[in-house]
């Protein structure tokens, strides 16, 4: 398996040169959907069925023996095709499942930049909105008052602020969620191809922040379907299809490998 | 970038117990429940007309219906018919709203546990917030109620707290195991709704123990964990009585004892919630 001998080596090299921590480390990695072959959704049919003997589950494997280390500071890229696992990867980082099998360690506090508005709810204004959404980041009511001004600056909505979330067009909801989202201090961020969002002024704001994160020196995997943003960004990157890795080094090299694949 | 004294590490190997992870974990969410229960009450506010009043008016509406049929067939010789029925629904819809809104939370929104990470037992938590909050809010037409035809209030109303603890932790209890079977199986939720209605048939809420027959009585009435529960409701509000000490030990075991399985059943399954989904 090259793929993982690269990994190795690279690895190694990167900690001897940098003295640099691992603060993601994924070993073993496995994610399984256990899916009927068949919908049941009711306890009766399901009853019916086990007792004909009919249930058949089928294993789904959206992630299999993945193995990755991401260093501190890093900016990461993560590409493949759809439905190759990308999501799956991150959602493991961001704590929302857990591995079937296999260990995930992540050192620091986590933003998830992966679903904004997670909770938005239409009935309530933005402003109560913005509270909500921060409470399910895991913020207290402290930091989201000392938080709201700039979250508002930034999305430009003050003049909406205090209107019912369902007459925002869906540009303003998602500029607004994503203000919420991003006002933070993390040590690692996970980005989900995020930054197609909006505006062109928005997607240059959204730019800036995310170039401000690394410069921080926080650790960043981002997910994009468009190579330019990959290339421009990061550093290293890793290749994922149908739940497998199948390179992992400098960005130039996987997202060659990348292009190559989709050509044929 | 905040000091490395406190960087928090996950390891997902490293599993202390789900409860007791799960019970960390709501306690540092709490600000996310206040933010829950307070969007409960503010869309229900803010939909209807009347919003808040409902809360008070719908047990309110039930109560005076049961009493104009039945309080010669149920109320046996109970003086005060009007506020026996409406004590009981009060400490009776807590119940059954808080286990419902806790499994129908779940079920619709669990889609959100997929997006991002909150304590699985959120849901079940803030469930239980807003229904403690209908059930504060419920009592003022209680005391009107009684005020109104004379039954007496007396100072033993003080031992409230105690019997609405106990409410508390057996709907949270029954509410997480409901909500995390009704994960499974779409039926659950309505077979729990069923099952409500015929619990309540069999829980004095409406009749009074009196008019059971000898041969049902000890069977209805000891094997139902809600008996003990309503009765201990009933006794500092309605009876205006001390609440006896056995009726307290027996409630408050019932209570822990709910909870306890509650808790464990459904943290040890809540890893798989975000896979089901």
């Amino acid at each position: 398996m090259s793929s993982h001998i690269v990994s190795e080596s690279l690895t190694e090299s990167i900690e001897e040169e940098t003295g640099l921590e691992e603060v993601i480390q994924l070993q073993d990695v496995g994610v399984r959907y256990r899916v009927a072959s068949e919908s049941v959704s009711t306890f009766k049919e399901y009853m019916i069925r086990r007792f004909q003997g009919e249930i058949k589950m089928r294993d789904f494997w959206a992630l299999h023996e993945v193995n990755l280390n991401i260093f501190a500071g890093e900016m990461f890229g993560l590409i493949g095709p759809n439905g190759a696992g990308k999501s799956t990867l991150l959602k493991l980082v961001a704590r929302v499942m857990r591995p079937t099998k296999g260990r995930v360690i992540v050192k620091g506090r986590v933003a998830p930049l992966i679903e904004f508005g997670a909770g938005f709810h239409p009935d309530l204004t933005g402003r109560e909105n913005i509270f909500l959404n921060g409470a399910l980041l895991g913020f207290t009511n402290e930091e989201m008052q000392e938080k709201f001004d700039r979250i508002v600056d930034f999305a430009e909505l003050w003049d909406f602020i205090d209107v019912p979330l369902r007459n925002y067009s869906s540009g303003m909801s998602a500029r607004l969620g994503f203000a919420v989202a991003t006002d933070v201090e993390p040590d690692i961020l996970i980005v989900d191809e995020i930054l197609s969002v909006g505006d062109e002024s928005f997607q240059r704001k959204s730019f800036e922040r995310m170039t401000k994160f690394r410069d921080m020196g926080a650790t960043i995997i981002l997910v994009s379907h468009i190579m330019e943003t990959i290339t421009t960004l990061c550093h290293r990157a890793a290749l994922i299809d149908q739940g497998h890795i199948q390179l992992i080094g400098e960005v130039d090299e996987v997202v060659e490998s990348y292009r190559g694949s989709q050509n044929e | 970038m905040k000091d490395t004294n406190q960087t928090p590490i996950y390891d997902s190997a490293r599993q202390g117990t789900a409860a007791w992870d799960e019970l960390q974990a709501i306690i540092k969410y709490r600000y996310l429940i206040v933010q829950f229960v307070r969007r409960d009450i503010l869309t229900r506010y803010k939909r209807s007309s009347l919003g808040v009043a409902w809360t008070m008016l719908n047990p309110l509406g039930t109560m005076l219906i049961l009493t104009l049929v039945f309080s010669r067939a149920f109320g046996g010789s109970q003086e005060g018919y009007a506020a026996y029925v409406l004590s009981g629904l009060i400490a009776w819809n807590f119940f059954a709203q808080s286990t419902n809104a806790a499994m129908l939370h779940l079920v619709w929104g669990g889609s959100l546990l997929r997006k991002i990470y909150i304590p699985r037992t959120s849901f079940a938590v803030s469930a239980l917030g807003t229904g403690l909050i209908n059930l504060l809010l419920s009592l003022i037409p209680l005391v009107i109620v009684m005020l109104i035809i004379r039954v007496p209030i007396r100072w033993t109303i003080i031992f409230i707290p105690i019997p609405i603890l106990f409410l508390a932790m057996f709907a949270l209890g029954i509410g997480l195991l409901v909500s995390a079977m009704a994960m499974y199986y779409a039926d659950v939720a309505e077979m729990y709704q069923i099952g409500l209605t015929a619990w309540m048939y069999l829980s004095p809420v409406i009749w009074s123990p009196e008019i059971l027959p000898e041969l049902y009585r000890s069977w209805i009435i000891r094997l139902n964990p809600m008996y003990y529960l309503i009765e201990l409701f009933r006794m500092p509000i309605y009876y205006g009585e001390v609440p006896d000490l056995s009726l307290v030990l027996i409630s408050a075991g019932i209570a822990t004892f709910t909870l306890f399985v509650g808790w464990m059943y459904f943290t040890g399954r809540s890893d798989e919630f975000a896979y089901r989904v």
